[in-house]
């Protein structure tokens, strides 16, 4: 009995340590898998995410704040949207405050208290079509917020979701010169007999990642 | 107090002797609250941090000369399409249309590989319009593991993407 408590209290108190509460996520998006073993940046990030319908959600990492206000900014400037100081505090103060709105509702939106924004439904930021495709001005405002320093692409898509969306998300990256990004995916092993695992194992099993 | 006397040392007569109570406590009960807190952490943890593919996008070239020149004999086509169908074709003539599943698919690229020069060998990807996100990831994983150098991702014409519509409706796949 006293050997058993101990091995229950000692996978307790690991388990315990082990734990990290995942933040609460407005957004449920189930990510596909990859052998890929790069563990995913959390600061100075660029989020895209594609949610299972293919709806496109564009949000910046917490902490970076001043960028959040030079993008909320420049995209006020850029297309006239004609914010007040509170909604722009609300976008960078809010992290939940992530944009899936067109321009067209933007104001209306950022006018929501916190509790409201947790729960609205939204329709996306429009990418489908190449000639009104917004994420392309959102991206752009991010390029030059983050200017200096190290910015994170990250496209964090739904299993689901279809491949014209993520098609639209990849256009509007590339016509800002972003041509290096990061898709956001559940690690799983590199398959057994694979060219991959034979090069792993002759690397002494180190990471494959180029 | 007189602790230093050994236990064996009598009383006397009309001192009740003190009952000797066990130090032993019954653990169940915790070890029940352990196991409970246990499944509890289990069950809320998150082993395992999200990871990140890197993806490369070639700059758009304007100009023909400028592009990468593909020899057709090296090049590989797959269309992943609805129903996690992928179908793919050798060369350049999209109507030498073949059909596969996604687990086919590894043995189609392996197959390709050995025949051609590896320093030719190239693989595009065209994701068809019915191909979830999870299908794209998953023939790009497919390039890591299959350890193919050079591949691209480009969006289908809409030729291929006939050839593909009337293989689906032949086949009955919706």
């Amino acid at each position: 009995m006293t050997a058993m408590c101990d091995v229950a209290f000692l996978l307790l108190s690991f388990f315990i340590l082990a734990t990290k509460f995942k933040p609460p996520e407005a957004l449920s998006v189930v990510t596909p898998n990859s052998v890929s073993s790069k563990v995913a940046p959390d600061k100075n990030v660029v989020m895209i995410t594609l949610d299972k319908e293919g709806k496109v959600y564009f949000s910046v990492s917490d902490g970076n704040t001043s960028e959040k206000k030079d993008i909320i900014e420049t995209v006020n400037t850029s297309k006239n949207i004609g914010l007040t100081d509170a909604e722009k505090k609300n976008f960078v103060n809010n992290p939940s405050a992530y944009i899936g709105v067109p321009f067209s509702q933007l104001k209306s939106y950022l006018d929501k208290g916190p509790d409201e924004l947790k729960n609205a439904v939204l329709p996306g930021v429009p990418v489908a079509d190449s000639t009104n495709n917004e994420l392309l001005e959102w991206v752009r405002a991010a390029v030059g917020a983050f200017q200096g320093s190290k910015m994170n692409l990250l496209v964090k898509g739904d299993n689901a979701a279809k491949y014209p969306s993520f098609s639209g998300v990849v256009f509007a990256f590339k016509k800002n010169d972003q041509l290096k990004f990061q898709l956001i995916t559940n690690p799983v092993g590199a398959p057994l007999g694979s060219e991959l695992q034979k090069a792993q194992e002759k690397s002494g099993n180190k990471s494959s990642e180029q | 107090m007189d602790t230093s006397s050994g236990g064996g040392h009598k009383k006397g007569p009309g001192v009740k002797k003190g009952k000797k109570l066990s130090t032993r406590v019954d653990l169940t009960p915790m070890v029940d609250l352990g196991f409970l807190l246990i499944t509890f952490f289990i069950f809320t943890t998150t082993m395992s941090q999200p990871t990140a593919m890197k993806l490369f996008l070639p700059k758009d070239v304007d100009k023909p000369e400028e592009q990468n020149k593909l020899k057709e004999s090296a090049a590989l086509t797959l269309m992943p399409s609805k129903a996690n169908m992928v179908y793919y074709y050798e060369g350049l003539d999209p109507s030498k249309l073949q059909s596969s599943s996604f687990k086919g698919i590894r043995d189609i690229v392996l197959d390709k590989k050995r025949r051609t020069d590896p320093k030719d060998f190239m693989v595009i990807l065209k994701p068809t319009k019915d191909a979830t996100y999870k299908n794209t990831v998953d023939i790009l994983d497919e390039m890591t593991i299959d350890a193919v150098k050079r591949y691209a991702l480009v969006d289908i014409t809409p030729d291929e993407y006939k050839f593909v519509e009337a293989t689906e409706n032949a086949n009955g796949v919706k």
